[in-house]
């Protein structure tokens, strides 16, 4: 029964997480390394147009390319989860569906990122 | 899961609409909800025609005169008239701000009131504030030491630490800025609303209170402190010209630096 709690009961509830700030920095971290990381990309892109498969493969198997679209899937795809967990924090407010969305999210971001990551591997290491 | 549609009640009708007195030559109309929740009918928007020669020049003076000679079961809270109290905030031709400092001048065309947004209204523009100040008394609004007591004299502080709390201290609790935040509108229940943060980081930014850490420890929450995303609306609509999405970053920013 909520109807017989005071209003400060209510506010004080379970207490205070003692956490947030790590994913507060962590979402501001990764901000600022995508915004490099994205111009970087696009510019290169941009270099590439036009090139042929052989060339790009050629591109992307750069020890440092590699290492830099590593980086930038792994950044967008951590920074994309912090985001979204958010945003469903913010809107569901029925705590099953919301640790549901969140662990799906969780996965499915993993999942993405790992197959990007593969992808450049795969390459990187002439498979 | 988020709800799409509006409770039954939250559909807003027309009312009665009461012309100006005959003769009146500068004449403004009002709108303005009412809603009595005990009736079991709902709201609706009222318009009443002034004459504006006949009355005072703020907002707050238009709806004391239609309480006290049009319509007497107007109900709305004020009480200093000279934006001091906080009583008489509500959502003016959309925007959120104290009635006794807005000149009817400052506004073009028809007057627009609504209570403050998004919070549970007890008649007409008078909402239910117990969330909002246990939320204030939450961050235990006062000052905190271990140190004993010092004997014969106050707790000193140089004149560069007490313009620190410039700018935080002159916070009135009116709340226009926690309901103008879109942010607790959604979660009002978790999220502490910038009024309270504004007025945590007032004790934390004190150079003689003594237990910033604990203070930083409580706020630190997902939900406290973090549901803030910096949208700005409570810096747009304070009408003491006070800012608190910058308070609420200087906490953010001292809980990050005690990380190392």
């Amino acid at each position: 029964m909520t109807k017989f709690r005071t209003p400060i009961s209510k506010v004080r509830g379970l207490g205070s997480a003692r956490s947030g700030a790590h994913h507060w920095w962590h979402q501001r971290i990764t901000a600022v390394v995508n915004l490099f990381l994205v111009l970087w990309f696009a510019a290169s892109v941009m270099t590439l147009a036009g090139a042929d498969y052989a060339t790009i493969i050629w591109w992307v198997r750069d020890p440092i390319v590699s290492v830099l679209l590593v980086l930038l899937i792994g950044s967008l795809f951590y920074h994309f989860r912090l985001g979204v967990q958010i945003v469903i924090e913010d809107y569901v407010h029925d705590e099953g569906t919301k640790k549901i969305s969140l662990l799906a999210l969780t996965f499915a971001t993993l999942a993405l990122a790992l197959a990007g990551i593969l992808s450049v591997l795969k390459i990187s290491f002439g498979g | 899961m988020a709800k799409f549609t509006l409770p039954k009640n939250s559909k807003v009708n027309k009312g009665k609409h009461v012309p100006a007195p005959e003769g009146a030559s500068n004449v403004r109309t009002l709108h303005v909800y009412r809603y009595d929740p005990d009736s079991g009918e709902n709201p609706r928007i009222d318009s009443y025609g002034l004459d504006l020669d006949k009355c005072g020049p703020m907002v707050l003076d238009a709806l004391i005169k239609i309480k006290n000679e049009v319509d007497t079961t107007l109900t709305f809270r004020r009480s200093c008239r000279e934006g001091v109290c906080g009583s008489c905030a509500m959502n003016i031709n959309g925007t959120n701000t104290l009635a006794c400092t807005l000149s009817l001048d400052d506004v073009k065309g028809d007057v627009v009131i609504h209570p403050l947004p998004h919070m549970p209204i007890i008649k007409d523009l008078v909402p239910d504030m117990g969330n909002f100040y246990a939320q204030y008394e939450s961050i235990e609004p006062w000052l905190k030491t271990v140190s004993p007591d010092p004997a014969g004299s106050e707790r000193l502080q140089s004149h560069e630490d007490r313009s620190k709390i410039d700018g935080l201290y002159e916070c009135i609790l009116c709340a226009c800025c926690s309901t103008a935040c879109p942010s607790y509108w959604w979660n009002s229940d978790r999220y502490l609303g910038p009024a309270a943060l504004l007025q945590a980081y007032r004790w934390i930014a004190d150079s003689r209170d003594e237990m910033t850490g604990e203070r930083l420890d409580d706020l630190e929450d997902p939900f406290r402190l973090y549901r803030c995303h910096t949208i700005m609306n409570c810096t747009n609509v304070c009408p003491k010209g006070l800012n608190p999405a910058k308070a609420i970053a200087e906490i953010k920013k001292l809980v990050a630096e005690r990380q190392g």
